[in-house]
């Protein structure tokens, strides 16, 4: 059968983290991957965004399944339970949040940080790539955003690893946030399932 | 062809992430409006589904089978 185009969308995401090491501006067009899923969701009530074009899910299929650097083993039961998967899209919603709190600093005139956050705690220096073409406040934001990307995509391969491919896809806020945008959307709709 | 004496069964806590949709050969899943996915009257039990599921909440059961007397 011959791939879809949107099969391909993996290169999209690898792209994407690879020309943030050469400047990090390009971390701003990450705000597609953020806004889509949800404009879907929220318009025609689906996942279709999870389940055809995210590239980052392929990604981890890829590597996980055809080239195998995946135990293939059922992540722990906590892992999709309402309790954890919600908490974690709070958790990751508030540093989120932080974050843009942190360029609206830097806007109102506080210096630039030139350092990507990886897993909330580590900064790693990052002042090779070229900032000055923006203002501090547009350069904090791309630093911010691509700390959220690498972040997602760090802890998404330590689960792929340790479980199975698409582990991430369990927990992960966007599929936690869309899936709850859809049940809302057809709350009406939910009934009890067996 | 004799029916499948399995059938895929998908649990509550599906995350409806679509990767076992994927692997199915013979399309018997779907995702319903982006909440919880679907097994279809052609599975075939292979259990391909199960064995990708991320959220480990496929599980093959037995298919009920139209008419039988028990
Ligand atoms: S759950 Fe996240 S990583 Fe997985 S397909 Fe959906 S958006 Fe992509
Ligand atoms: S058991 Fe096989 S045929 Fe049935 S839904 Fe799963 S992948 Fe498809
Ligand atoms: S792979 Fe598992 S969690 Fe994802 S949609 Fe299929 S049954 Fe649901």
């Amino acid at each position: 059968m011959k791939k879809k185009w949107y099969e391909y969308l993996w290169i999209v995401s690898a792209t994407y983290l690879a020309l943030g090491f050469f400047n990090i501006l390009f971390a701003w067009l990450g705000l597609i991957c953020f806004m889509t899923p949800l404009i879907i969701s929220i318009a025609k009530g689906s996942k279709s965004y999870c389940n055809t074009y995210c590239g980052r899910g392929q990604l981890f299929t890829l590597l996980g399944g055809k080239l195998g650097f995946s135990r293939k083993k059922t992540p722990p039961k906590f892992l999709r339970q309402t309790w954890f998967r919600y908490s974690f899209l709070t958790f990751f919603m508030t540093m989120f949040l932080l974050m843009i709190y942190n360029t609206f600093l830097v806007f109102a005139g506080a210096t630039l940080t030139e350092a990507v956050t990886l897993l909330w705690v580590f900064n790693l220096p990052w002042q090779w790539t070229a900032t000055s073409l923006a203002p501090p406040g547009v350069a904090q934001f791309a630093f911010g955003f691509y700390g959220v990307m690498l972040t997602s995509t760090v802890l998404g391969l330590i689960t792929m690893i340790l479980f199975k491919p698409n582990s991430w896809c369990v927990y992960c806020p966007m599929g936690t946030m869309t899936q709850g945008i859809c049940k809302l959307k057809y709350r009406k709709e939910i009934v009890e399932r067996t | 062809m004799p029916v499948p004496k399995k059938k895929a069964h998908v649990g509550k806590e599906c995350v409806a992430c679509g990767k076992c949709v994927k692997e199915c050969p013979v399309r018997a899943l779907s995702v319903y409006k982006g909440m919880y996915t679907l097994v279809g009257d052609p599975c075939i039990g292979c259990g391909k589904c199960a064995k990708t599921c991320p959220a480990g909440v496929i599980e093959l059961i037995a298919r009920k089978v139209e008419g039988a007397t028990a």
